[in-house]
């Protein structure tokens, strides 16, 4: 199939399937990542083929690259049988491809039928042909059942009604295919289910649909087809009538997590940070964290596996001081720290590695020296009243960079200066210089190279065997697996269960089964 | 693949530091080449009319003192906007802070309270000082903590208070002698003393220069020195990391407005002596550019300020003797602001060329 010119047409059993976009050995790098390794991907005529994938898999890479948001590095692309290359969203909608992104692009200050015929050219030349376009688009409202005031102003809208407005975009400059990023991350189940009647008809119509996701259920429900994608390579391809969800669970999450029994019985002491009921909303407003309870025992690290975006950041915020949940509290020993401030929560004795590190954990503009100590500058030998004393402040980063390793031309070098890993380990450093109670470490070595991760891991159970309750959030499930001795499962904001290592061996295929949300245990 | 050869602007990491020095001066120059342009297109000789400028400004006793005159609000203002930029609080207002100064200095001036001068004149300051502090908070506070853009708010009562200033002038301040719109006199004792006899170099002078040691020594020796350097370079993150950026960002716009009051102040009790509605030539508006020529480090302000004293004097006398318009002096200050803006994209980032 590698070789001449792709047959735009074969049959599906009785069925005449006929290619519309091929892409073929892709492969795309970000710096020292691979993200797509030579993949093969079709799109069929009149099909919703889902690509679905843990976060990091290459899913919206590989989409992006199709929409010219990316360049490829290598591989080919060929639409309707005819090789193209693609090198913005412009020439992949002359192509009919159009994609709905996760966050979207739209004008809050103008108005729906605007926002349509935006960057359009008018047909009168200068003058705006407002009513043409309406007409237009009240048929596409109308054939799609994409509910929606074109007079409506977009901040007037709901996040479903503006996705609505990004389909009727793609509609309006008639395109043939339509990739939609986790379209349904943003929704309520209504909404999910108008979402998936529309896209019901863009089917009958001959229109091709590629449905990004990392869902399960959904995928189960939407698609004809799946295309499981891990690490940047395609893993499986299945007709819907052809596979189930455990099956789809083990393609996504792979076997090379390697499982062993914790080795060592580790000594517990007691539940020194206690979640209970936790409910707070994400930026969009909706329900991230539906009620969470758990604890974390002195000398235990907690793993919270998951796709990303199902509660996990919203959880680190709000134990970090920077989100106001709903209900709910938060206990370190016997403090509620929920509604405290960032630095009321430092200095109980929380040790905070955020998962943001560019643009949480650490100052980038200011000196190395100065990020070492932000989370305390001011107190005692650091500041004494309002003055601050730079040699004190000086004296104690050179220690730490001497016994954390840090590499650096010198703690005055400005922060940004610092490759990724010596970036975390300042972070690292700073919040272990405080033996911290309790430590939240979220995505602790996401992007390092294996050297620095190993460091990490090491420092981490140290503190661990130092007696620290640890909370580790991470995408990385050989991370999770690796350290944690409890292991929790986060699904749409809520826990799905809680393994606990010291009792039983973790079985994949019921993480991962938990993991995209076809899986509870029962209360835990 | 195009064989265009592509060039891409790539951020740096930290500027070299002889980047950072001569930055500046290169802006300066080219801005004064660029002005060379303008002089030779009204058939000026743009050598002469340096020499000119110069001379006019630096060369004679009284040269000296006049730019020392004109220096003495710019240092102040450019301070004042150059701490609040490093907090990332748009300061734009320093104009309207400098006449809310003005307006207070005026008010209790002419109240001829029977104090001595040692306790008139350091209350004149502390009255101004308040007046610009209180202007600028109103903005301080609508951006810390609604998140209300301060570039706007700032700019805009600007022309308040100047407003407010004339309208006063016109009406209950105007002067019952002469029906000039402006004040009376402030009481004698209310007056800054001359610190040169036989020039109007008064005692402002020492303001600025302790406002330039106090920017010094708040950068470098305080908390809130700290605080205004983590919650300028991120303010989400300086936040996340437990800094009170809210408190972080009023203070900052307090000592920035009444620092930019001081130089209100000076102008009524070391200048003028009363208020009249044209005070100030837009200081307030040059402190800007001084703050960003500076590179809004304390040495740098100092220096700018000086340079633009240097042009807005010598340009007077450049253009009475050659028979130049004496705006060309808002040009020089201008292009200088748009060829530092331009050389400061070269600040943080490089072009690379790419294949």
């Amino acid at each position: 199939m590698a070789q001449g010119k792709p047959c735009a047409k074969f049959y599906y059993g009785e069925v005449l399937m006929e290619k519309i976009v091929e892409m073929r050995n892709i492969r795309k790098t970000f710096l020292n990542t691979v993200a797509n390794k030579n993949v093969n991907f079709v799109i069929y005529k009149g099909e919703i083929v889902s690509l679905l994938g843990e976060n990091g898999a290459g899913k919206t890479t590989l989409m992006k690259i199709l929409y010219g948001l990316y360049t490829k590095d290598s591989g080919e692309i060929f639409v309707n049988g005819k090789k193209v290359e693609i090198n913005s969203p412009k020439d992949a909608i002359a192509l009919g491809i159009g994609m709905v992104h996760q966050h979207f692009t739209l004008v809050r200050t103008l108005t729906v039928l605007e926002n349509v015929i935006l960057g359009l050219p008018s047909p009168k030349g200068f003058e705006l042909d407002l009513d043409d376009a309406r007409k237009k688009l009240k048929n596409i409202i109308d054939k799609y059942g994409l509910t929606v005031d074109p007079d409506a102003k977009i901040w007037q809208l709901s996040v479903g009604e503006r996705q609505r407005v990004e389909i009727i975009k793609a509609l309006y400059r008639n395109i043939q295919v339509l990739i939609l990023d986790e379209p349904t991350a943003v929704l309520t189940p209504q909404e999910v289910s108008e979402l998936f009647k529309t896209l019901r008809i863009f089917k009958k119509e001959g229109k091709s649909v590629v449905f990004i996701s990392h869902k399960l259920e959904e995928v189960m429900e939407i698609s004809d087809r799946i295309v499981i994608l891990r690490n940047g390579v395609v893993t499986g391809e299945r007709r819907k009538e052809e596979t189930n969800e455990k099956e789809l669970a083990r393609l996504m999450v792979g076997r090379e997590v390697i499982e062993a029994l914790r080795k060592e019985k580790a000594q517990f002491g007691s539940a020194i940070f206690k979640v209970r009921n936790l409910k707070a909303l994400n930026d969009k407003e909706l329900l991230a964290l539906k009620g969470v309870s758990f604890e974390v025992r002195e000398g235990e690290i907690l793993g919270v596996a998951g796709v990303a975006g199902n509660g996990q950041k919203e959880l680190e915020e709000v134990i970090c001081g920077v989100r106001k949940p709903i209900s709910g509290d938060v206990f370190l020993e016997d403090k509620n720290i929920v509604n405290k401030t960032p630095k009321e929560i430092i200095n109980l004795g929380v040790g905070r590695i955020p998962e943001d590190r560019m643009e949480s954990g650490l100052i980038l503009d200011i000196p190395v020296f100065a990020n070492l100590v932000v989370e305390f500058y001011d107190k005692t030998p650091f500041s004494r009243g309002m003055l601050i004393n730079y040699q004190e402040i000086k004296k104690f980063a050179e220690q730490l960079v001497k016994e954390f390793n840090i590499k650096t031309s010198s703690i005055d070098a400005i922060t940004r200066t610092l490759s990724g890993g010596n970036l975390q380990k300042i972070i690292l450093a700073r919040v272990l210089s405080r033996n911290p109670k309790f430590i939240i470490a979220s995505q602790p070595t996401r992007g390092l190279d294996v050297g620095a991760m190993e460091y990490i891991h090491e420092k981490l159970l140290e503190e661990k065997n130092k007696g620290a309750a640890i909370l580790l959030i991470s995408e990385d499930l050989n991370e999770i697996m690796h350290l944690s001795d409890r292991i929790m499962v986060m699904y749409e904001g809520e826990i799905m269960g809680i393994i606990d290592r010291s009792k039983e061996n973790v079985d994949i295929e019921e993480l991962g089964l938990m993991m995209a949300g076809a899986k509870r245990r029962v209360t835990v | 693949m195009s064989l265009m050869p592509k060039f891409k602007l790539e951020k740096r990491g930290v500027p070299p530091v002889w980047f950072q020095i001569v930055m500046p001066v290169a802006a300066v120059f080219i801005a004064l080449a660029i002005s060379a342009i303008f002089l030779l297109i009204i058939k000026k000789n743009p050598f002469e009319a340096f020499y000119n400028m110069f001379v006019g400004s630096l060369g004679t006793k009284f040269a000296l003192s006049e730019t020392i005159v004109k220096a003495t609000p710019l240092i102040l203002t450019g301070v004042a906007v150059a701490i609040a930029f490093k907090a990332k609080y748009w300061n734009i207002g320093a104009e309207g802070q400098l006449y809310a100064g003005a307006l207070a200095a005026t008010w209790f001036g002419i109240m001829n309270l029977p104090l001595p001068a040692i306790i008139y004149i350091p209350l004149e300051i502390t009255v101004g000082f308040i007046a610009g502090a209180l202007w600028s908070v109103i903005a301080g506070y609508l951006k810390a903590k609604m998140q209300v853009d301060d570039v706007v708010t700032t700019l805009l009562m600007n022309f308040i208070m100047i407003y407010i200033v004339q309208g006063i002038l016109n009406g209950p301040w105007r002067n019952p002698h002469t029906m000039y719109p402006s004040s009376v006199p402030i009481a004698k004792n209310a007056d800054f003393p001359k610190l040169i006899p036989n020039t109007r170099v008064h005692a402002g002078i020492i303001l600025s220069i302790l406002a330039v040691i106090f920017m010094y020594f708040l950068i470098r020796k305080t908390k809130l020195g700290f605080e205004i350097n983590a919650t300028g370079s991120n303010p989400k993150a300086a936040h996340f990391l437990g800094i009170d950026t809210i408190k972080t960002i009023i203070l900052v716009s307090i000592i920035s407005g009444g620092i930019a009051g001081l130089a209100g102040v000076g102008e009524v009790c070391g200048v003028q002596y009363h208020l009249i509605s044209g005070i100030s030539p837009g200081y307030g508006y040059s402190g800007i550019v001084i703050a960003m020529l500076g590179g809004l480090n304390t040495i740098g302000v100092l220096l700018a300020a000086l340079y633009f004293a240097i042009v807005i004097n010598g340009a007077q006398i450049m253009s009475v003797n050659m028979h130049i318009p004496i705006y060309i002096s808002d040009v020089i200050q201008g292009i200088t602001l748009l060829v530092m803006l331009a050389m400061l994209l070269f600040f943080e980032y490089r072009i690379r060329r790419v294949k």
